[in-house]
């Protein structure tokens, strides 16, 4: 800290602080998570409105498969886990591990939206699909809209390990996007805790 | 400069941070099922526990696995995290409170 104030400000935007501070660019997508908070918060509200509306259809109790639901929470942690793994390599400059743990975290995360797509396939064949009451309208929208943005990590995923792929080291752009890529995959485990806590255990009391 | 780069290198997570994480989150989440699967607390009683551990398990995962902290370099992202979690409880409370009110008054339950 002494050393910044003895520094011009010239001096010190020259400086390479991305070492030891975080990078504007995370910052900058620490705030756009935050603004996600507030929109599943606004669909948790929906929900929480909705969540006994059945139009004389389903309740929770009859649709939810907890050992589905047990599983799916699994994966999800595990591919957290995988990505921590990803991370401390990449900080230890160690490329081919990265791209080894992000590919384990990508087929976990793929295998968790391919058993919720299995779920949501399986009750609109049995004619519960978000048309059938408020409750399954309000929740295929809350549970789709996370399944939605595990898609979009997965597919930045892929994209940042093509970027990797090539003799070049880690550049100190790929590291901030790993770490963006970081909070974003964190950050939707945390949501997932809100959904099979407040959706699916409390749905089958 | 060594002692800055240790301080860095710990607040973004080591092998035992990312494990103890890990198992604390793999326990609560264990717990939070079993409290409703063993159907051994009445639905209310449930229902607090599994909200207990969701808001536990939450934490865990803030500093765990997204290093939030209360150090001076993570002040503004924990400023900006207490805002979102205030909007949320008062977006999520409030509605659970106006249209729990409206349903009783125009008789809907």
């Amino acid at each position: 800290m002494a050393h910044e104030a003895t520094m011009s400000p010239l001096a010190h935007a020259d400086d390479h602080h991305g070492e030891h501070h975080e990078s504007p660019n995370v910052f900058g997508f620490w705030l756009y998570l935050m603004t996600d908070c507030v929109l599943f918060g606004a669909i948790f509200a929906a929900f929480a409105v909705l969540r006994n509306q059945y139009a004389g259809g389903p309740s929770g109790k009859e649709l939810f498969d907890l050992t589905n639901v047990g599983i799916e929470t699994a994966i999800l942690l595990f591919s957290s886990i995988t990505y921590g793994f990803a991370s401390l390599n990449a900080m230890a400059k160690n490329k081919t591990m990265v791209l080894v743990w992000l590919a384990v975290t990508f087929v976990l995360g793929a295998s968790f939206v391919g058993l919720e797509l299995n779920e949501f396939s399986s009750m609109i064949a049995e004619g519960n699909g978000p048309d059938r009451s408020a409750f399954l309208s309000a929740f295929f929208t809350l549970v789709g809209t996370h399944g939605l943005h595990v898609t979009c990590g997965l597919i930045w995923m892929v994209v940042l390990m093509v970027q990797m792929m090539g003799p070049q080291d880690l550049s100190e752009r790929m590291m901030n996007k790993l770490a963006c890529l970081s909070l974003f995959w964190h950050f939707l485990d945390i949501v997932w805790i809100c959904v099979f806590s407040f959706v699916y255990l409390a749905g089958v009391m | 400069m060594a002692q800055a780069h240790t301080a860095h290198d710990s607040s973004h997570g080591s092998y035992s941070a990312y494990l103890i994480g890990f198992v604390l989150a793999v326990i609560l989440t264990v717990a939070s099922f079993a409290a409703v699967m063993a159907h051994a607390l009445s639905p209310g009683m449930a229902l607090a526990a599994v909200t207990v551990l969701a808001v536990v398990q939450i934490v865990v995962h803030l500093v765990f696995f997204l290093h939030l902290n209360t150090s001076s370099e993570q002040s503004w992202n924990l400023m900006c995290f207490i805002f979102a979690a205030a909007s949320v409880i008062v977006i999520i409370g409030g509605t659970v409170f106006i249209m729990h009110d409206t349903a009783i008054n125009m008789m809907s339950r």
